[in-house]
């Protein structure tokens, strides 16, 4: 280790911060390295770091294009020259296909990271802190909402919306935000009697300042640990959407779709279904894995279960 | 204070019921309401997709306030209430029956493969959670643990479709898709009378062990891959709660006492344990049914998730959304059920 990492080391270290970001760059510091101790959670960060990397370099890494039909290369097995896990029914590099395919995987678990928890956050963070009467009407819609299941919802939205890349996400995005409303709902139940609140609504503070300002930073680490281990049902849901036709439009290289079309061939052209599913699995298999990490890191209470 | 005393047990109980009562039909108004508006944004004129675009207007205005559809919207809503709670969802726009027949028919399919999946999964998640709260860290829980975590990231429809591929392509195990071979269906159609619509039921009591263990070798894969599902789920959550039960006091004593292990576990630790386990299992229950749609579909087996989706492509919305009711109302009711249980199987929760 060089002189300066070691210095870096001990400042992270220090006992003793001389300010408030060293006191927060310390305490990451520390959860990484218990993190780092845990090996199957650095394999979840791993996959999700090469899916990234995989979608950020998409159009370098792919040997072709994923979407331009090749007929006279129709359905290679794997290992063909050039195509190292076949071609498809249209002559196009699964390969390829796959790793354009993450984009928009993880565009669709992006946008639903992005939209869904900070509508429960807000729903939740509200229905604790004002208690009573609106606490009572918030929750009993949060709970209709979960008597659905996820994929039925779903399915009913797409349904009427059509089928597309934006209403699947529309449609998961309102069939995940129930479980966030819950866990803010009950973070901010702890807190919303705390001196601290107190303080701050002496100083003058309206509600919607102490909300956003006080109390939803305290809900944060529960709500993200929650968005991790959620992503990989968000991957299952929107391949599942993709699979029934109602989610990603072919030719876009949806996994989903992807094992769709390989259907028909599934006896004798094995491995157009097969490879797609094998991404999807990993992938959520990733998100699974660091979630799980995360939450044995950030949440001291559920260590060691 | 003395409030809780001066309260007999009965009215108690009564209180309770009417609580039950009074949320599970909020639940549902709530349910419908959702389905409601679902329905009115579809951008197909439910009148055009009933009498077809060569209706005269007379027909169309006729047919408008048949349906109710001139009624202020609060109004049309409380009939749509109303005539729910009566069982009554409308009409398949393809075939012209009843939803709600049709439903009838196609449940028991998902009902049979959903139980038999839930069972598989307790048989198998309950002593996998055990062995891996008794033994925290070794490889027996880092394998529990992993093949848990695999159910989970698992796309339903890709395990089936790679399960039809190894143990009917490739092996030859079991029967393909359908609940018969294509031989039996027709004798079943004719020969065996339907009483549960539960096929392994059905054939049983009509002594065609023949049609039986055809209908066998065609279920198991299909309930055996939902059955990982659920036992992926219980065998994590059966490990967390006897972890938790084993760090009590009253264990110690037991073992103290020279109890053998074996009885401190599956007697003194499991009956605790059982409690919450009720909840997971009636919640694992209940998604084996959200499950099933791709599971179905994937199997062509004949039941509830094969009906939504292939109403959804028909855009025959009155099926799909008294499919999305049914299903809403069974997660509604096995939520009650656990709750109900909850309270028999833990004294605490009776008071």
């Amino acid at each position: 280790m060089s002189a300066g990492m070691s210095q870096i080391t001990t400042w992270l270290r220090d006992p003793n911060p001389t300010s408030r970001r060293q006191a927060r760059l310390g305490q990451a510091y520390m959860a990484w390295l218990r993190m780092r101790r845990n090996p199957l959670a650095m394999v979840g960060l791993g996959i999700v770091a090469v899916l990234m990397i995989m979608a950020a370099f998409a159009p370098w890494l792919a040997p072709h294009d994923p979407i331009t039909q090749d007929l006279s290369n129709r359905l290679h097995p794997p290992f063909t020259p050039g195509h190292i896990l076949g071609t498809d029914d249209f002559g196009r590099d699964i390969l390829s296909r796959i790793l354009y395919g993450s984009r928009i995987t993880l565009f669709i678990i992006g946008l639903v990271a992005v939209t869904a928890p900070v509508f429960g956050l807000a729903v939740g963070t509200v229905a604790g802190y004002f208690g009573g009467w609106t606490d009572e009407i918030l929750m009993r819609i949060t709970d209709i909402f979960l008597a659905f299941p996820k994929l039925i919802l779903a399915l009913a939205l797409v349904a009427v919306l059509g089928p597309g890349m934006e209403n699947a996400i529309l449609a998961i995005a309102i069939t995940s935000w129930p479980p966030y409303a819950r866990v803010a709902r009950a973070e901010t139940l702890t807190v919303r009697t705390s001196d601290y609140i107190a303080a701050v609504r002496l100083q003058g503070a309206g509600p919607v300042r102490i909300i956003l300002g006080h109390v939803m930073p305290m809900c944060l680490p529960s709500v993200i640990i929650r968005v991790t281990l959620d992503m990989a049902g968000v991957i299952l849901i929107a391949a599942g959407l993709g699979f029934l036709g109602l989610g990603v439009q072919p030719p876009l290289p949806e996994w989903g779709a992807m094992i769709s079309a390989g259907r028909k061939y599934l006896f004798e052209q094995w491995w157009v279904a097969t490879m797609p599913g094998l991404a999807i699995f990993i992938v959520s298999l990733g998100f699974n894995l660091l979630g799980d990490g995360l939450r044995d890191v950030l949440d001291p209470r559920s260590a060691g279960r | 204070m003395s409030e809780p005393l001066a309260v007999s047990p009965l009215a108690r109980l009564a209180k309770s019921l009417i609580g039950i009562a009074v949320s599970l039909l909020f639940t549902f108004v709530g349910l419908l309401f959702v389905t409601f508006i679902i329905a009115r944004i579809v951008p197909i004129d439910p009148v055009l997709s009933i009498l077809g675009d060569r209706a005269t207007d007379a027909q169309i205005a006729a047919e408008r306030l048949r349906l109710g559809l001139d009624e202020p919207m609060w109004k049309q809503f409380g009939i749509y209430v109303w005539q729910a709670l009566q069982g009554d969802f409308g009409v398949s726009i393809r075939t012209r029956e009843p939803v709600i027949e049709e439903i009838a028919r196609f449940f028991p399919a998902t009902l049979e493969l959903a139980t038999l999946a839930t069972l598989f999964g307790v048989a198998l998640g309950v002593p996998a959670g055990v062995l891996a709260a008794t033994k925290p860290g070794s490889w027996a829980d880092q394998i529990v643990r992993l093949v848990g975590l695999m159910g989970y990231s698992m796309p339903v429809f890709w395990l089936g479709l790679m399960g039809l591929l190894l143990f009917y392509g490739v092996l030859g195990w079991v029967g393909g898709p359908g609940r018969l071979d294509a031989a039996f269906d027709m004798m079943f159609e004719f020969e065996v009378t339907a009483h549960t619509g539960m096929i392994l039921i059905d054939t049983a009591l009509a002594g065609r062990w023949d049609m039986f263990a055809n209908a066998v070798s065609h279920i198991v894969l299909p309930a055996g891959l939902l059955g990982y599902l659920s036992m992926a789920y219980i065998s994590r959550m059966t490990r967390s709660f006897m972890m938790n039960e084993l760090g009590q006091e009253y264990i110690t004593t037991a073992r103290v006492k020279g109890m053998p292990e074996s009885r401190v576990i599956w007697v003194h630790a499991m009956r605790n344990v059982m409690v919450p386990l009720i909840t997971v299992v009636a919640l694992s229950y209940a998604s084996l049914l959200e499950g099933a749609v791709l599971t179905e579909t994937i199997f062509g087996w004949p039941g509830l998730g094969s009906y939504i989706t292939d109403a959804l492509m028909a855009n025959n919305m009155p099926a799909v959304m008294g499919g999305t009711i049914v299903v809403g109302m069974v997660y509604i009711g096995l939520n009650l059920l656990s709750d109900i249980l909850y309270k028999l199987v833990d004294p605490r929760a009776r008071t």
